[in-house]
Order: structure tokens, then C-alpha cells, then sequence
């Protein structure tokens, strides 16, 4: 069952991702990205991250995949999406497939994992996953959290200040 | 037969293939945009597959600041492509060909 999840959440992953490179159209592609966020974030849920799908449909889905059709429906822009040259085209294709094969032999040759953590599956099924989320952003990744917040502010103002009109 | 830590790594090694083919074969900057996005979506899978297989929350952690980063970056990117677009009124990456304002 868990299996059969997890094969129609990754192929409607791939799909959408394929299908989201391949449209000249950008809005199409912006909605074929929505679709794979959403398959993501069932992804997450498989692996007992529910509080990361939820802020994976929040954030994600909601809130940058607006940003991006605004944007695109703002400029509305004239070019042709794909670059003109067949055979860069195909040298695009095979480099990535090169690349991708390599991470293939790379996963299935090494069995090197790190430290083993102390949460267990009884721990997350009697405190939750987001409490125990919680408990460790806001102790051992205090300030990186503080850090990020800074890390937002300065793009806002950096946003505003590069559109704003002279 | 059992879910087990590859299956994730092969499900986001594809998925960050395609992001990398988006950014070479595409010409359209806010696509190449998406590809990036993509390609983050992929190693936030990775990250999350570690964290349950080695019963740990840093995976979790760092997808939040993935997340963090991916959000400021749109925001900045685009900003600076609505700026591009103002003054060469054009998005396609190889029509661009000078630093200079």
C-alpha cells in the first residue's frame, strides 16, 4: 500500500516536472510546477514530515508559485521559450542524463550513513512530529532561525528597492 | 517488499535532472527560475528521507532554511527580472549580452 503510494506520487512528480520543462507557454508551466509541489508534499508526508508538507503547500505552492504567475502574467513576454539550436538542445538532455546516471551508481554502490539520531517512531507517534520539530528549531537552531529572519527582511527591501519605479 | 532510503534518492536524482535540463535547454529566465525551484524541491526529498532513516529532525531543520533561501530568491530574482524587462524589454537569456546599464 505504501508502496503504491509512493509510485503514482513520484510518477505524477516526474510527469509534472517533465511536462513543466517542455511548455513554451510560461503560465502552463507555472501550473505543471503547482502539480509536482503538491505531489512533493505528499512525498513528505510518506516520510513523517507532515509539518513540512504543510508549509510545502504554504509556502511553495502558495505563496512563490503566486509570486512567479504575477510576475509572469505582469511582463507577458514575447520570446520564443526554448533556445533555437537543435543540437545544444540534445547536449542539454544528455548532460543531465549523464549526470543523473552517475547519482545512480553513486546510490547504489555506497552504503555510508551518518550518526543515528535518538527520535523514534514511538517518540513521533506519542509527541507529534511537530512538537518535536519545534523543540529542536528553537533550541539547538536558534540562531540560524534568528538568521533567516534577517535573511528575508533584507531580500524584502532588496525586492522593493530593484522594482520600485525611479 | 519495504520502502527503503533509495527509492527516495533515485525520486529526487530525477527530479533534479530534469531541474538541470530546464535551466540548459530553456532560454525563458522565469523558466530557468522554475527549474531552480525544482531542483530545490529534490534535495528538500533527500533531506527528508535522511531525517526518517536516520530517525533524526536536522533534515527537517534544513528544509525550512532551504525553503527560507528558495523564498528570498524568488523574490530578489524576480524583482531583478521585472527591472531587466523594464530596460531591454526582453526575458529571453540570450538576447541579454551586456553588463553595462
Amino acid at each position: 500500500m505504501e508502496q503504491v503510494a509512493f509510485y503514482i506520487l513520484a510518477f505524477l512528480a516526474i510527469v509534472s516536472a517533465l511536462f513543466m520543462i517542455t511548455r513554451i507557454n510560461p503560465v502552463h508551466s507555472a501550473l505543471w510546477m503547482l502539480l509536482t509541489f503538491f505531489s512533493v508534499a505528499g512525498i513528505f508526508v510518506q516520510l513523517n514530515a507532515e509539518f513540512i508538507a504543510a508549509i510545502q503547500v504554504l509556502v511553495y505552492a502558495g505563496a512563490i508559485l503566486v509570486l512567479y504567475l504575477f510576475v509572469v502574467m505582469l511582463l507577458n513576454p514575447k520570446s520564443h521559450g526554448f533556445i533555437k539550436i537543435p543540437f545544444r538542445y540534445a547536449l542539454g538532455t544528455i548532460v543531465s542524463i549523464i549526470l543523473v546516471v552517475q547519482v545512480f551508481i553513486a546510490i547504489k554502490t555506497s552504503n555510508i550513513l551518518g550518526h543515528e539520531g535518538g527520535i523514534t517512531d514511538q517518540m513521533i507517534k506519542e509527541m507529534g512530529n511537530v512538537k518535536l520539530f519545534g523543540k529542536e528549531l528553537f533550541t539547538n537552531y536558534l540562531v540560524p532561525f534568528e538568521v533567516a529572519s534577517i535573511l528575508l527582511l533584507v531580500a524584502m527591501i532588496g525586492a522593493i528597492v530593484l522594482a520600485k519605479k525611479e | 517488499m519495504e520502502m527503503t532510503l533509495q527509492h527516495y534518492l533515485i525520486l529526487s536524482a530525477i527530479l533534479f535532472g530534469i531541474g538541470i535540463t530546464g535551466v540548459l535547454i530553456r532560454r525563458n529566465l522565469i523558466v530557468m527560475f522554475m527549474s531552480l525551484e525544482l531542483m530545490l524541491n529534490a534535495v528538500n526529498i533527500n533531506l527528508a528521507a535522511y531525517s526518517k532513516y536516520l530517525h533524526t529532525m536536522t533534515g527537517q531543520i534544513f528544509i525550512v532554511f532551504v525553503m527560507c533561501v528558495a523564498a528570498a530568491e524568488a523574490a530578489v530574482g524576480l524583482a531583478l527580472i521585472i527591472t531587466l524587462f523594464r530596460n531591454k524589454a526582453t526575458i529571453n537569456a540570450d538576447e541579454i549580452n551586456s553588463l553595462r546599464g
